[in-house]
């Protein structure tokens, strides 16, 4: 942990530094890999706090660290620190800007303190919006070594990100009456559809379920329902069924296996995906990422802040390690990605060290080093295949 | 002569009496919707295990179907709102909603006509059902009258829906207010408030801000607060943090699905809805189930249980116990059940079982 915190403050020293080609900070130099290719990819990554190096923080440290020392991915890590106490926006806003350079986040989430006033709006939502990350995409399947009260979920859930409940958009018409607007669009409505089919059939999946709530509102999601059957119809190869909000919890709980790939608005979105988490093994485990057409940003699926664990080394580092997999296979650095993820795998199954969250006694940093340990018996790629 | 005039003194008298006894043991009318599909068939069960555990209940059998009132509004049969005004209790099985009928939804009109502004599921594990989730003993309180049910929709422009939700001072007061009477008088420990008041700032903030004040008027109950999201993470892993939870009408829609799905779904789910002016209806939640219905194939256990659950609210704590006792009795013995707790028996059957069971345990 120390090592990582010495490799931060160095970083912050080397910051005004410019790399070679000019364009991004480099700020985590590789100290030990000596046969590491050049980097080819800068990704921003952003810590919560400012003071504290948080459990988040520290995991991508210690992700990087080791994948430097023991893989030498060709990857820079560029820190970005956003303080969820501040009230200013200028933060989030250098955060935004960070990512539109690099193209790619890694990102932890950023607390909302809900007893402020509107004006202070959610980070994390500022974030997805202006840079326009419509779709989050989470793939919940049940893994191997994990207990849990049912077996063989294989789930895709596509969340529109970007508007519906989450526009942010109330008023108090006179005192004691809020509105809250929830805004459906056909444009992203047929885009989230059309990414949810796509996605279905680049993945060889079989069904489409559109989750709604249109016998309620019959505008609203009624158009969201429209969009997904119009654009069912360009994918013949694919069945596409939907199902009533409630109903889909109901289903969940009894019989996950029913469903294959999912796609909602965005509330609907985030009941479903934290009950298919729930129902895997915990926010510990399940890894989730945001796209957009330009952006990609990778976090844990059910974007919890683990305040109540945080420095006390016992959190479950596996979605943050899986997120960062999924980040490698969008830079297309496939074989590193199946290689840490093949290694937390085994960790999970075959050493079965887990933390507290999974009913073990593991720390962070042990099922860290086990990974690293797997890793580094997986061979070859950690050091000739460069 | 003198024959006949001691027979209609004692004709006159037997009458008296019995109204006597009627007055005695204070005689609760309870107005009954049978419903639609296996609505009359569940219904016809539910009163005879209650005639069986001798119920001080006399039922009043009313039909509600959308009429058009003067004015034109939709309203339900005059008659029927009469009797519930009347007996303020009412037990209600499955009405059907067809598609394109021109009206609202009968479950909708019943609710504006009472001001239904709570609805309260219990969600208790019944043994012997098997599901992968045990113990769990919780109940869901849902806003009923707002929300993001207001059903205030528009189209801005072509392609552009706008939904509101509202939250109003007086219904989260209200909703709140109820919850934690109810943990008071059902010996419960603590509220939860379900919100998303870090995305919806204003208007799940105000609902959070009602729970708190009221909370501040019990406390005896402990109140804590809880995001949406990390109450369903929460929920499917270990329910049994759960206690009373309160929140708007969205999230206690698909919360008391969620927990129904976990205790077996809504074929053994009781309900109730509280409304003003003391009106309070129970009813089964599950559909009118067409393709059984006639076939004496029902379950009626989600109607029994949340004819039970008036019981209660009634004040008739024994004979809730009673014919409680007796259903879950017969189905942890597992030898009389329907086919979809698992067994090859008719309701008739099932009914039967429980009514003898009932007059066993007196």
């Amino acid at each position: 942990m120390s090592a990582a915190r010495s490799v931060l403050s160095l970083s912050k020293i080397l910051q005004p530094w410019t790399g070679l080609k000019g364009s991004t900070v480099s700020v985590m130099r590789p100290v030990m890999c000596t046969r590491r290719e050049k980097s080819s990819y800068t990704v921003s990554v952003l810590l919560k706090g400012r003071d504290v190096l948080l459990v988040l923080g520290d995991l991508i440290c210690l992700t990087d660290w080791g994948l430097h020392r023991f893989c030498c991915v060709p990857v820079d890590f560029e820190v970005v620190n956003v303080d969820s106490s501040l009230t200013s926006e200028d933060e989030i806003n250098n955060a935004v800007t960070a990512i539109r350079r690099n193209g790619v986040a890694l990102k932890g989430n950023i607390e909302t303190n809900h007893n402020l006033p509107p004006s202070h709006k959610s980070r994390n939502n500022l974030l997805r919006t202006s840079l326009d990350l419509y779709a989050n995409v989470m793939h919940c399947q049940t893994l191997p070594g994990v207990q849990t009260r049912h077996k063989d979920i294989d789930i895709i859930i596509i969340r529109e990100n970007t508007e519906g409940e989450y526009s942010s958009l109330e008023h108090e018409n006179v005192p004691g009456v809020v509105e809250s607007l929830k805004i459906i669009t056909r444009v992203n409505s047929l885009r989230i559809a059309e990414y949810a089919f796509r996605q279905a059939r680049e993945k060889g999946r079989r069904r489409v379920t559109a989750v709604h709530k249109a016998n309620i509102m019959k505008l609203g999601d009624g158009l969201f329902l429209q969009c997904c059957k119009e654009v069912a119809a360009g994918y013949p190869d694919i069945t596409f069924d939907n199902m009533i909000v409630d109903n889909t919890t109901m289903q969940l709980v009894s019989k996950p296996q029913q469903f294959d790939v999912m796609v909602m608005p965005n509330l609907y979105g985030n009941v479903v995906s934290n009950v298919c988490a729930g129902l895997v093994g915990g926010p510990g485990l399940v890894p989730g990422a945001n796209y957009g057409k330009d952006y990609a940003v990778f976090e844990t699926a059910t974007r919890n802040t683990g305040k109540s664990i945080a420095n006390k080394n016992i959190a479950n580092p596996t979605a943050t390690l899986l997120a960062s997999c999924l980040m490698l296979d969008h830079l297309g650095l496939h074989d590193y990605a199946s290689m840490i993820r093949k290694a937390i795998l085994r960790t999970l199954s075959e050493t079965r060290l887990h933390t507290a969250d999974l009913g073990g006694q593991g720390t962070t940093s042990e099922v860290v080093q086990s990974i690293m340990k797997e890793v580094q018996k997986g061979g070859p790629l950690t050091s000739e295949k460069i | 002569m003198s024959s006949m005039m001691i027979l209609l003194v004692l004709k006159c008298l037997s009458q008296i009496i019995f109204y006597c006894i009627c007055f005695a043991f204070q005689m609760q009318t309870v107005t009954i919707i049978p419903g639609d599909g296996i609505g009359p068939e569940i219904s016809t069960s539910v009163i005879k295990i209650f005639e069986a555990a001798k119920v001080p209940i006399q039922w009043e059998e009313r039909n509600v179907t959308a009429i058009k009132g003067p004015g034109g509004k939709w309203m339900i049969p005059p008659e029927a709102k009469e009797s519930m005004d009347k007996s303020k209790i009412g037990l209600k099985g499955p009405l059907k909603t067809p598609i394109a009928a021109g009206h609202p939804s009968m479950n909708l009109l019943l609710r504006k006509t009472f001001d239904l502004y709570a609805n309260v599921r219990p969600c208790v594990s019944i043994e012997g059902y098997k599901t992968p989730y045990t113990d769990v003993d919780l109940v869901t309180i849902r806003e009923n009258t707002e929300g993001e049910y207001s059903g205030i929709e528009h189209v801005i422009v072509d392609g552009v829906v706008q939904s509101i939700k509202l939250i109003t001072e007086e219904a989260s007061r209200r909703i709140a207010e109820y919850a934690f009477e109810y943990a008071r008088n059902n010996q419960r420990n603590s509220v939860t408030a379900v919100h998303k008041a870090n995305i919806m700032r204003m208007s799940d903030g105000l609902f959070l801000r009602k729970c708190r004040e009221v909370a501040e008027n019990f406390k005896d109950v402990k109140f804590t607060e809880m995001y949406l999201d990390t109450v369903c993470l929460n929920m499917v892993q270990d329910p049994t943090q759960f206690d009373v939870l309160v929140m708007p009408n969205l999230y206690g829609d698909i919360l008391s699905d969620l927990c129904a799905g976990l205790i077996g779904g809504l074929g053994v789910t009781p309900s109730g809805n509280i409304g003003a002016n003391g009106v309070a209806i129970f009813e089964s939640v599950h559909g009118t189930a067409p393709d059984i219905a006639g076939m004496d194939l029902a379950n009626p256990t989600a109607l029994l249980l949340s004819a039970v659950m008036m019981l209660r609210h009634m004040g008739l704590h024994g004979h809730a116990k009673k014919i409680e006792t007796a259903c879950f009795d017969t189905i942890r013995d597992k030898k009389v059940l329907t086919k979809d707790l698992g067994g090859n028996s008719k309701c008739s059957e099932f009914t039967a079982e429980i009514c003898r069971r009932v007059q066993d345990l007196d």
